[in-house]
Formats: structure tokens, C-alpha cells, sequence
């Protein structure tokens, strides 16, 4: 097992406050954005771009890279602003090009439109299915490559997450990691108000998955786990539970459900950038 | 017509998927536990590394072959049309037509060739929801021969495709020179009184139906048309031309299938007199056998000589 360094934990945590500070700049650019569940996911996309996966900016089609889905799709943003920052394209489309017209980085990310981006999405609860399918095209062409794919809380209540589950299991795709960005609130309120998805651990459990549980802002904990599920011997899936906040790093932001969707105006700008709170 | 070799179109399907998987290797198939009515299970019983079976989860299934094909796979999720087109809706929209990968979305049991399930089972506007659909094609074979150069047709052209095949015996119209080009139309009979245009298991029905309006003197051109998006606008418009009297024929509504494409481009080149021969925006039901169904329907080559001879009526100074 590879151990990360006290140094490259820190290194990966100094990343994620930049790509917040680099997201707080996007949706000013953009005037809006879907911000909160963006904010809650830098950590383990962080984790994942500079630390887990096998990845190559230069040659972003090596048919041996790891994939990565996104399957809670409007947290783009953060996926965009790592995959610049990694260098798969110029950073600055990241503040002319989110949510314009002609423009290369959709709110939702669309696949044919910028290298790295291996799925599309927007239409939430089919990424984990998408996911099966790299797995299962990794296995017949005899490939190691590994697959991660990031889901919301909200997707919990959508019924292909299941059949997916389901079929991760049954075909034993030990290759696969899921990462719940399990932040507690969804577009109209608290999840568990909305539509209890608990205990969610113990259905995955139940379909046959092995669960971590973690603090999804605590770097080292990420690290781990992702780590954990990467070293996977056993014939099942992992799905790590990861416990985060929405709108994590802004405080008027932290926990509260309007942060969802939201225009940012000039004053959120300048509010959010002296507020921002960094390791 | 009678002396027509008759072949059955799902058997015809599941050989073709065969043959195509023994040539190349990145085909997969999935199927979501109808492999034996869809007869993909020759595939899995020739290939069962390359098939995958994913129960009644057709939504999932959609996906996992988008997945495939991002890895340079070219799968085939095969499933009754109904759920295709109306449970998996989303993602074939979206995971594959949205993404323009190169998955192939094969719809059995279309129309009322499915006749003892009822409505349920029915697959009556699949042609309208997928033609819809940006960047997806699709593609209605007439017979056997058809489907065959059909499947091998449809994996040279990148993309998404879909693929109707219905639950019955058809006569082979085809010969094995005939060669399938996506998006064009094949003219099978020349008249210049008015033009059979038909898709699937109808064109048989109007090459039949021609032969029945000879009989009373006229003269009609049948018009095969198995891509029904793109749709061949040339052909279309070339044969209104010709014959300024236009009868479409589809196992399928009258709102959005053929008939519909039809209008849509001889509306904007070569405005004619037009009928439309289909399910008349209704529901199927049960029957003990097929033609009842076709019959009661409106599905018979005696309903497009009646649509013809309408036509006809209204053929004047257009």
C-alpha cells in the first residue's frame, strides 16, 4: 500500500483551498452556479486527481487511465477547475467559458466538449451505471485501470442507483469505487426531510458493497480511504460514505439549502473571498 | 409475393449478431432478461464473455452500455421496444444520444408484432420518441437479409443508432446483393400514379398492395424507406415528383413514425395529396394472433390500396 506523506497531505489540502478560491472566482465570472454541492466535493476530487488516480493531461484518451464520473453533475465546476489545474486544458476557460454561450465548459459538464471529461452528465442517477460499464469494458479488454464516480445524496432517491448497485455487485466489480458527497441537503431542503435515504450504509451493504465511513474534509481520512478501496482484494464494489457540508469553506454558505442553485453577485464575490477559510 | 420465402425477423437478429461478433470483437451485447424472445442468447451462447445479462433494469442497462462504448466498445442493449424507448427514455437520451456514443439501441417486438402480450408490450411510437432524439438515427429493416447487412451496416457508422426489429415471419424481399446505405431510401417498383412509401414490415404490404391496385389500372412506385431518420429527402421528393400522390405505410402510430417524416419533408419540397396507413393513435390489446391485430388496425396491404385509391381521388392540380 502506498503511504502518503504528511507533506502530500498537506500539499492535497493547500490544493483544495486554492480550487475553492478558484471556484469563488468561476461563478463570478458565471454570476451563478450550483455552489453549495460544488464546495462539498474539492476534497475528494482533489484526493483523487493528485494523489489516486492514473492519469495523463498530455494523452487525456490513454485508453489505460483511471476514469473518473461525476454522476452528481452540477458540481462541475470543481471538476473543471481540478482538471485545469492538473493542466488537461488552459485555466483560463474556466472564467470565460462556464455557463456562456458557445462555451466549452457546460454548467453540467459535457464529454465531447473538453478533454477529461468521461462522461456527461445532469441527469442525475446515471452515472454509477456509466461507471459499470468502464468497469466491466476494463475487465474484457484485460485492462487494470480503475473507475471512480462520484454521487450526490439526492441521487440516493432515484431508482437506476439501485438497479446499478445491484448490477455492481453482481459482476463483481471490485475495480469500482463510489464516492457518496453525502452533505445532507438537496435543491429544496435537508435529505432526510425531502426523502430519508438512511440508513445508507446499510443498503449498500445490503446490495453487497463494501462501506468506508469518513469525514470527506479531513484530507487524511480521504486519502485513506480512496486508498482502502484502490487496494480492494475482496470481489466486492466499495462505496465510501463521505460525510461532508455543503457550501464547505464559505461560512454564509455552510448548511444552508439556498446555496444550492444561486446567481453570485459582486457583493457574495467579495463576501465569499474574505470569508473563505483555508487550512 | 405468395411465393416469397418467409423468415423469422428475431432469428434473423440473433444470427446476424452472431455473425457480426465472430468479425469483430469489440461488439457486446446486453439484454435485460429477454435474451430468448430477442434471440440475443445465440450471441450469448457463442460469445458469454461479450454478453451480459441485466435483469429488468433496462434504465441501468442504457447506462452500462454508454460506459461501453467511452472504452471503445460497441455495444448493443437489446430490450423490447417499449421499454427501450419509454422506460429507458432518459437514458438513451441522455447517457447515450446526449454523449453521441456509439451504442446501438436494438427495440424487438415492435408495433403490434407482439400480439398475445397486449399494449403493454407493443412498441407503437418508438420511431417518433427516438426520432426526436438528437444525434440518434433510426433504422426499420423490411426482412431477414435486411437486418443482417442491417447490424453490419449500423456498427461501421459511429454513433447512436436505433434498431427496430419486430416479433415475426416476414417475406424476403431482398436478395443477398442488396446492399443497406443508412439514410437512403430504396425504390423496389416504379409507377407513376402514386407512390407506396413504406418502412419495416409494411413495405412487403405495399409491394403486395401495388400488385392489388394493378389489377384495377393503376400503376404505383414503392418506396422503401428503412432509415427513417436521416430520412432519404431526395428519394422522398424525387418519387412525389413522379407521382404527385403520396400513401405511407408503418407498423406504428400516424403521429411521429413514417408518416410524419414523410410530411415533414414533402411539406417543405414537393407538397402532394397524402395518407397516412397506421395505428390510429390508439392503444394495442391482446389477440390470438398477429394479422387480427393488423387487420383491426388499419395494418393490411387492402387498407393501403384504400389510402391509395383516396389519394388518388385528391390528385388533381396540386
Amino acid at each position: 500500500m502506498d503511504q502518503c506523506s504528511k507533506e502530500k497531505i498537506r500539499y492535497l489540502e493547500k490544493m483544495a483551498h486554492q480550487i475553492r478560491e478558484v471556484l469563488i472566482e468561476m461563478f463570478r465570472g458565471a454570476g451563478r452556479g450550483h455552489i453549495g454541492g460544488s464546495l462539498s466535493a474539492v476534497e475528494v476530487i482533489v484526493a483523487l486527481y493528485f494523489h489516486i488516480m492514473r492519469v495523463n493531461p498530455k494523452n487525456p484518451k490513454w485508453p489505460d487511465r483511471d476514469r473518473f464520473v461525476l454522476s452528481k453533475g452540477h458540481a462541475s465546476a470543481t471538476w473543471y477547475a481540478v482538471l485545469a489545474e492538473k493542466g488537461f486544458f488552459p485555466k483560463d476557460l474556466l472564467f470565460t467559458q462556464y455557463i456562456k454561450i458557445n462555451g466549452l465548459l457546460q454548467e453540467h459538464s459535457e464529454m465531447q466538449k473538453i478533454p477529461g471529461i468521461e462522461m456527461s452528465s445532469g441527469a442525475l442517477g446515471q452515472g454509477l451505471s456509466a461507471a459499470l460499464g468502464m468497469a466491466l469494458a476494463a475487465r474484457l479488454a484485460n485492462k487494470d485501470y480503475r473507475v471512480y464516480v462520484m454521487m450526490g445524496d439526492g441521487e440516493m432517491q432515484s431508482g437506476q442507483v439501485w438497479e446499478a448497485a445491484m448490477a455492481c455487485s453482481h459482476y463483481k466489480a471490485n475495480n469500482l469505487t463510489a464516492i457518496l458527497d453525502y452533505n445532507k441537503l438537496q435543491v429544496s431542503d435537508f435529505v432526510s426531510k425531502v426523502m430519508n435515504v438512511e440508513p445508507v450504509v446499510k443498503k449498500f451493504e445490503a446490495f453487497g458493497w463494501n462501506t468506508l465511513e469518513i469525514d470527506g474534509h479531513n484530507m487524511a481520512q480521504v486519502v485513506q480511504a480512496l486508498q482502502k478501496a484502490k487496494d480492494n482484494s475482496s470481489y466486492s464494489p466499495t462505496i465510501i460514505i463521505s460525510h461532508t457540508i455543503k457550501g464547505k469553506g464559505v461560512p454564509f454558505m455552510e448548511g444552508n439549502v439556498e446555496w444550492h442553485s444561486h446567481s453570485f453577485s459582486g457583493e457574495d464575490y467579495q463576501r465569499a473571498k474574505q470569508t473563505l477559510t483555508g487550512p | 409475393m405468395e411465393n416469397l420465402k418467409m423468415i423469422d425477423l428475431r432469428n434473423a437478429y440473433g444470427e446476424a449478431l452472431v455473425k457480426l461478433g465472430k468479425e469483430d470483437k469489440r461488439v457486446v451485447v446486453l439484454d435485460a432478461d429477454v435474451a430468448h424472445p430477442t434471440c440475443t442468447h445465440f450471441f450469448a451462447q457463442h460469445f458469454p464473455e461479450r454478453f451480459f445479462e441485466m435483469g429488468v433494469a433496462e434504465q441501468n442497462m442504457m447506462g452500462v452500455a454508454a460506459g461501453f462504448a467511452t472504452c471503445g466498445f460497441i455495444p448493443f442493449p437489446t430490450t423490447f421496444g417499449v421499454f427501450a424507448y419509454k422506460r429507458a427514455h432518459d437514458q438513451v437520451s441522455i447517457s447515450i444520444a446526449y454523449t453521441n456514443l456509439n451504442v446501438k439501441v436494438v427495440g424487438s417486438y415492435s408495433g403490434l408484432t407482439s400480439p398475445n402480450t397486449g399494449a403493454t408490450h407493443q412498441a407503437i411510437d418508438d420511431i417518433a420518441s427516438m426520432r426526436a432524439m438528437p444525434n440518434m438515427r433510426v433504422v426499420v429493416p423490411a426482412d431477414a437479409v435486411e437486418i443482417e447487412k442491417a447490424v453490419f451496416a449500423i456498427t461501421q457508422e459511429p454513433g447512436p443508432i436505433y434498431l427496430r426489429i419486430a416479433r415475426c415471419k416476414a417475406p424476403v424481399i431482398f436478395n443477398d446483393n442488396y446492399e443497406f446505405k443508412l439514410g437512403e431510401a430504396v425504390v423496389l417498383r416504379e409507377g407513376s400514379d402514386v407512390a407506396l412509401v413504406g418502412t419495416g414490415i409494411m413495405t412487403p404490404r405495399c409491394l403486395k398492395a401495388a400488385e392489388l391496385l394493378q389489377e384495377d389500372k393503376i400503376e404505383a412506385t414503392v418506396l422503401h424507406v428503412p432509415t427513417v431518420k436521416p430520412i432519404d429527402i431526395s428519394k422522398l421528393t424525387e418519387v412525389a415528383e413522379k407521382t404527385r400522390a403520396v400513401v405511407t405505410a408503418e407498423n406504428h402510430s400516424i403521429i411521429g413514425g413514417l408518416g410524419s417524416a414523410v410530411s415533414e419533408v414533402l411539406g417543405e419540397t414537393r407538397p402532394c395529396p397524402m395518407q397516412r396507413v397506421g395505428i390510429r393513435d390508439t392503444f394495442g390489446e391482446s389477440a390470438e394472433n398477429m394479422e387480427d391485430l393488423f387487420e383491426k388496425y388499419g395494418l393490411t396491404s387492402e387498407e393501403i390500396v384504400k389510402a391509395a385509391k383516396s389519394v388518388l381521388k385528391r390528385k388533381g392540380s396540386g
